[in-house]
């Protein structure tokens, strides 16, 4: 069982996608695990065959616990060493938390072959109507229950919210980390107002020709503003963890998104210092879909090295953040506004936007904060470099 | 055709926003406001609309959508021929 958050202790097998004997490639999903910030996938970080399955859907595990053994491919022999699917890569992120070799549970072994064939899309449906899909007979290939059959028993719309996600538990996740955060890291905070003109002079000649579908944000810009100033500015990418500050080569940017109905999750962009304007759009539509959908994957909720926060272009001037450990730092930037400005000795109508920064006093101090703050500004008014 | 034009805006507003009562809203309340629609989901709204009513929505004209009775004038003009 993978730690996808800071705070998380266990989590619920819901789903395996694979079976024993299946071929299975470093990233590919192999099962849906449920935590108190809803249902995530979980993405297999080895090439292999996938051996025994150890942990049957609906177990509740810790984190830690291996779900299934893999096979590694490359590996030869008749005994091969069997890994651990997830553990391996929680040993990486956690570092003092390396698992011990996989051990069967002691809960006896349910027999994976009884278990009711379904679609993942029928499972899916038939969690959200609180539909048994033993008490179902299947339309579908081999007596499968495919999603028409449970259309079929159940005339009832489906929930709005989707199956997994319980707000009052993503609530405690949150204060859990939040509280967290708050006792250990000893925060400090900066802020700068920052002219925005060029950037939205240059996204309007961008998207003037540009079909909506094709439009660029100023979230993408902002994204790849921050992104970029994190190359030369190590002390606020990576994590802190066991006394020690590891900083990370790679950028992965964390985007703070609201849930419709209330709650946040901050899934990572990965690399995005390397992703075009375009690019970032897509993949920040794909997060905000799949967030809300309840389909992000492990690694999006492991990788953050550091996160942005924005209440978009509505709601507040400005916005300091909390930072999310074992990361150590948290962007924030509020709505551009038109304020009066002095260019040039005279007044004149820019668009400004406040943008904070909260860092990790134990990794950083506030004259690499402010340069940090500044490499942004300055890169804002050369968008067309970005 | 007016009518059209509603029915086609209801139903994309509830496609972003599952939870949207939309007869029962304000009809000159603020649209995003109304139905707490982010950026992301206006400009999503934006493409709906574009792709079903065929209406190209240049990013200047967005302020002329802030409520739902404007979205429809608006849309309705786009519409017509020429």
């Amino acid at each position: 069982m993978p730690s996808l958050g800071a705070d998380m202790e266990a989590g619920t097998l819901v789903e395996w996608l694979k079976k024993p004997g299946d071929a299975v490639s470093r990233g590919e999903i192999i099962a849906v695990v449920e935590t108190q910030k809803g249902a995530i996938e979980i993405e297999v970080f080895e090439n292999g065959i996938i051996g025994e399955i150890l942990v049957q859907p609906g177990t509740k595990v810790p984190v830690g616990q291996p779900l299934a053994q893999i096979t590694v491919v490359g590996e030869t022999g008749k005994a091969p060493a069997p890994a651990a699917v997830a553990p391996a890569r929680t040993a990486i992120m956690e570092g003092t938390r390396a698992p011990g070799p996989p051990v069967a549970p002691a809960a006896p072994a349910v027999t994976a072959g009884v278990r009711r064939l379904a679609s993942p899309a029928a499972r899916k449906l038939a969690a959200e109507r609180g539909i048994d899909l033993a008490s179902l007979s299947g339309s579908g290939p081999g007596g499968a229950v495919i999603s028409t059959d449970i259309a079929a028993v159940s005339k009832r719309p489906p929930a709005s919210r989707k199956p997994g996600l319980d707000l009052a538990e993503m609530r405690k996740a949150i204060g859990a980390a939040m509280a967290r955060s708050k006792r250990e890291i000893p925060h400090y905070y900066l802020g700068t107002s920052i002219d925005l003109s060029r950037t939205m002079a240059f996204l309007e000649r961008t998207n003037a020709d540009r079909p909506p579908d094709r439009r660029v944000m100023i979230g993408a810009v902002l994204i790849k503003t921050v992104a970029l100033a994190l190359r030369r500015a190590s002390a606020f990418n990576g994590f802190f963890r066991d006394g020690a500050f590891v900083p990370s080569k790679a950028i992965h940017v964390g985007v703070a998104i609201a849930l419709r109905g209330g709650g946040l999750v901050a899934p990572a962009i990965h690399d995005a210092d390397g992703l075009s304007l375009d690019d970032l759009m897509a993949a920040t539509r794909d997060l905000v879909e799949r967030s809300r959908a309840g389909r992000l994957r492990g690694s999006e909720m492991m990788d953050p090295t550091i996160t942005l926060t924005s209440l978009g272009d509505r709601g507040v001037d400005s916005v300091v953040g909390v930072i999310f450990p074992p990361q150590v730092a948290i962007v924030g930037f509020g709505r551009p506004a038109v304020r009066p400005w002095v260019v040039g000795g005279r007044v004149e109508p820019r668009q400004i936007l406040q943008a904070s920064l909260a860092a990790d006093h134990r990794v950083s101090d506030g004259h690499a904060g402010a340069l940090f703050l500044a490499d942004i500004d300055r890169m804002l008014q050369e968008p067309d470099k970005l | 055709m007016n009518d059209d034009i509603r029915k086609t805006l209801a139903e994309e507003i509830v496609n972003i926003a599952p939870e949207a009562d939309v007869a029962a809203a304000d009809p000159d309340a603020d649209l995003r406001e109304s139905f707490d629609l982010d950026s992301m989901d206006f400009l999503n709204l934006i493409i709906a609309l574009h792709k079903r009513l065929g209406i190209d929505i240049p990013e200047a004209d967005y302020a002329r959508l802030s409520s739902l009775n404007a979205a429809i004038t608006y849309l309705t003009e786009r519409r017509k021929p020429g």
